[in-house]
């Protein structure tokens, strides 16, 4: 089986989910690149569930997904709430928690 | 009918016990006689207030349905009793039919942890049977007195549904067939009973009595506990709840002597809490706040007959470990014997009907428990039997008179009554002849009974017995002649002499009267305040005619071996049926024989006690009532006026012996005050100076070390490392932008980071 391919393909996706994360200002594009690191992870696990014939790997992908979901969810809920007190999503312009 | 009726062929496997596993429908299935009411409960709190008649009829046709499933079982447990046959362990031939007492216990593992297992199930016997029966017929009779008597209530639906978990509750307990299992019933019938007792809340004193009789009873629960771990660990080889298992093992002397001790004297504890035994006995009275029907329940049926339950249940536990064979005196017959006396002695100097039928349930408890202190089981189960008829016939009874007169005022609010409320007087006379124990009332069978299983009777033949138990003989029938006479006073002071009432019906003018003033603000219907009282509804008093006819049939149910009158095959059927005697799990007492001599003896000092009271009130009281034309309570120079020693004797009464005051004036009292005071001088005096010296001690050395090694070395060292971390923070702070990304950016550099340094470790 072509094992490479997979973790190729993962890998940009990782590295674009990545990209997004740093250099994107739009909280929502953010939490979308965080699901692509994500699923970087998942077609890894996958690929390897396969290679070895382990369905633990298709199980954590599952997991993962559940994860996500929830994650998502709270992520996006607080965009909405910051946008509603500031009318903006800009990442760069949020630094209360500066020390 | 014949299924239904007939008896199942024992199982093929012989067990070594005498427990049968399978029976007669009505036996195995026991276990629905508790579990409709308690769907009841569910139904009418769910559904109460859209029915009808308010959710009543649900908790009518749930007891009812008990009830005839109760007499079924116990049809069926006659049936058992004399016709099954359990095969012999050893030979496996056959034994005589009806020979052998064998209950049928039908459990299912509720959860198994740590190899121990926790079973829940029904243990059907003759007790158990008979506690149905008892708790099923009041609960009817109560019910339907309620949808009279608590009518115009705002909470009628509530009430009902707490009446049918009640019920529920004492059913499931006298069920259990293990001892985990009778917690949680013992402690359902205290939650229900705090519900229905504080059941007109808005009034301090009755949450207050609610909370009292609560608290009183979580003391005794310590016991409980203490002393089901005891068994647990002490019964059968250990780790056992199994009611049976733990009997047997005690009866074939498996388990130590000492850690019956223990479990007796905590297990006591909590019967002296639940039944109102002398000094924890307390909060009953006091329970007279809730409903009348509630009280009849508590007094009867539920609550309270719940710990002499416990004790006849676990019963070798108690023989064994208070050794009650063979002595003359011991822990249980005493405190039975001292309850018995002393409120019989409190019943007498109460103005309020409810509480002297309250003090009489105490002295009553204490015949119960004093008898099984001495060994007769089966007349303190009698007696319990017996009991509960005549005490609801007088607690219905009373509350049919207060209904009527708005209060529970004997002195103030009654007198008279027997001319406007005849039936209910007719029953009152009945119910408290039984109490007195007349013959041939029900009363007599079983307090005649009690006396004779003292075995401290010694005159023309008769009595046997346990042991000699003479001072608890004495004391017994001293308190069968309280116990007429303050009946009497009871129904002088309530139906006799010229009504007293009336006067202030206009409003709440009978203040300081709490749950009297509270009934009549529940049944404020303008008829009635003005003009006569007048007798109850077809509701009220149905349930005392048939209660009354109890108080006079039930002890017939038992009637003493020997009794001349009757064929041998009528006497003690009760017990035959309801004592496990010879079964495994019992032990082996001695029976007492009956002696006519003291049955004429006890009948002559209760008619004394009697006698006296109606001297008092009957014809002294009368006549001076009749001379100043005035409704008397008592003789203004009576005994306890004129007699410096009978006024301090009074006194004490009037105070219900200062435990009230010992509890709260005492106790809490002196845990505030001097005790405090006291620990705040051991704390300023002793503590306090040995701690200033050991401070001023340490304040030398101390200062040495402060000068020479705090300040220069460790001083320096802390300093020093505080001027890093500072400057290190200084620094450090320019990374906590606040910036989200900026957090991701060194995120993903570190994990780059560590993902290069596992790269070159795992390369090399």
């Amino acid at each position: 089986m072509l094992l490479n391919q997979f973790l190729l393909l993962s890998a940009v996706l990782f590295c674009i989910g990545v990209y997004g994360v740093l250099a994107r200002k739009n909280g929502v594009l953010v939490l979308m690149s965080i699901e692509l690191i994500l699923n970087a992870v998942n077609i890894n696990l996958v690929a390897f569930g396969a290679l070895t014939a382990d369905v633990g790997g298709e199980v954590f992908a599952l997991f993962t997904i559940a994860v996500a979901a929830a994650e998502v969810g709270i992520g996006l809920a607080i965009v909405l709430l910051i946008y509603r007190n500031r009318r903006s999503i800009d990442l760069s312009e949020i630094d209360l928690m500066k020390g | 009918m014949s299924f239904l009726f007939g008896f199942a062929e024992p199982s093929s496997v012989p067990t070594s016990s005498t427990v049968a596993h399978s029976a007669n429908w009505f036996l195995e299935y026991a276990w629905l006689v508790p579990l409709l009411p308690a769907l009841s409960f569910v139904g009418i709190l769910f559904f109460g207030k859209r029915m009808r008649y308010r959710g009543a009829e649900l908790g009518i046709a749930a007891v009812s349905l008990s009830f005839l499933l109760a007499v079924c079982a116990g049809f069926a447990w006659i049936q058992h009793r004399d016709n099954f046959v359990l095969p012999d362990a050893a030979s496996g031939a056959p034994a005589t039919p009806g020979e052998s007492y064998v209950a049928v216990q039908n459990s299912t593992q509720w959860l198994q942890s740590g190899g121990v297992e926790f079973g829940a199930g029904v243990l059907v016997d003759g007790l158990s049977v008979m506690m149905l029966l008892v708790v099923t017929i009041v609960s009817l009779l109560v019910h339907v007195y309620s949808t009279d008597y608590v009518g115009d209530d705002k909470r009628y639906t509530h009430f009902f549904a707490f009446l049918s978990l009640f019920t529920a509750a004492m059913l499931f307990f006298v069920l259990s067939d293990n001892i985990l299992q009778m917690i949680v019933g013992w402690e359902l019938v205290g939650v229900c009973s705090f519900v229905l007792i504080g059941h007109w809340w808005e009034e301090k004193p009755n949450s207050d009595a609610a909370l009292k009789a609560f608290l009183t009873n979580r003391v005794g629960d310590v016991g409980l506990i203490i002393g089901t771990i005891t068994l647990f660990f002490a019964a059968g080889g250990g780790h056992t709840f199994d009611t049976i298992k733990i009997n047997e093992a005690i009866v074939q002397g498996e388990v130590g002597h000492t850690a019956l001790v223990v479990a007796s004297l905590c297990l006591m504890a909590a019967v002296m809490s639940k039944s109102g035994q002398f000094i924890l006995h307390t909060w009953l009275p006091d329970a007279m706040a809730g409903p009348t029907p509630v009280s009849a329940l508590i007094h009867a049926a539920t609550m309270v007959v719940a710990g002499v339950f416990m004790i006849a249940r676990l019963y070798p536990v108690f023989f064994e470990g208070m050794q009650i064979g063979g002595s003359s005196i011991n822990l249980m017959a005493t405190i039975g014997a001292v309850t018995l006396v002393f409120g019989g002695l409190l019943a007498f100097v109460q103005d309020d009907i409810k509480k002297v039928l309250a003090y009489s349930t105490v002295s009553q408890l204490g015949y119960m428990v004093m008898a099984l202190g001495v060994g007769a089981w089966t007349a303190a189960v009698f007696h319990l039997f017996t009991h509960a008829f005549f005490k609801a016939n007088l607690f219905l009874g009373s509350g049919s008179v207060a209904h009527a007169v708005h209060s529970f005022d004997m002195k103030k609010d009654m007198g008279g009554m027997r001319k406007f409320m005849p039936k209910t007087y007719i029953t009152f006379i009945i119910g408290s002849l039984a109490l007195a124990g007349l013959f041939p009332l029900a009363g007599f069978w079983s307090k005649d009974e009690i006396l004779v299983g003292t075995g401290g009777w010694g005159l023309f033949g008769g009595t046997g017995g346990n042991g000699a138990y003479t001072f608890h003989l004495l004391m017994g029938v001293f308190g069968a002649a309280l116990t007429a006479a303050y009946m009497t006073r009871c129904v002088y002071l309530t139906f006799h002499g010229e009504f007293r009432g009336g006067h202030a019906h206009g409003g709440h003018a009978h203040g300081g009267h709490a749950h009297g003033g509270h009934e009549h603000g529940g049944h404020a219907h303008g008829g009635h305040a003005h003009g006569d009282p007048h007798e109850s509804g077809p509701r009220i008093l149905v349930p005392l005619y048939i209660l009354s006819g109890l108080a006079v049939v039930a002890g017939f149910a038992n009637l003493p071996a020997g009794f001349q009158l009757v064929g041998d095959s009528w006497t003690e059927r009760f017990g035959h049926y309801v004592e496990p005697y010879k079964s495994s799990y019992f032990p082996a007492i001695d029976h007492a024989t009956p002696s006519w001599s003291l049955a004429v003896v006890a009948s002559v000092v209760a008619l004394a006690g009697a006698g006296a009271a109606i001297y008092y009130y009957f014809v002294k009281v009368d006549r001076l009532a009749d001379q100043t034309q005035q409704s008397l309570t008592e003789l203004p120079d009576g005994l306890s006026k004129s007699n410096a020693l009978a006024g301090a004797g009074h006194r004490v009464l009037v105070n219900k012996y200062y435990l009230d005051h010992l509890y709260e004036g005492v106790i809490v009292a002196f845990t505030k005050g001097p005790l405090a005071r006291a620990a705040y001088w051991v704390n300023q005096k002793v503590i306090d100076r040995t701690v200033d010296k050991a401070g001023e001690t340490a304040v030398l050395v101390g200062r040495h070390v402060y000068d020479v090694v705090d300040q220069s070395v460790i001083d320096g060292f802390v300093d020093g490392s505080g001027r890093v971390s500072d400057a290190t923070g200084e620094e450090l702070r320019q990374i906590n932008s606040g910036k989200v990304q900026n957090y991701a950016a060194i995120l993903f550099a570190m994990a780059a980071v560590l993902a290069g340094t596992f790269l070159i470790i795992f390369a090399l």
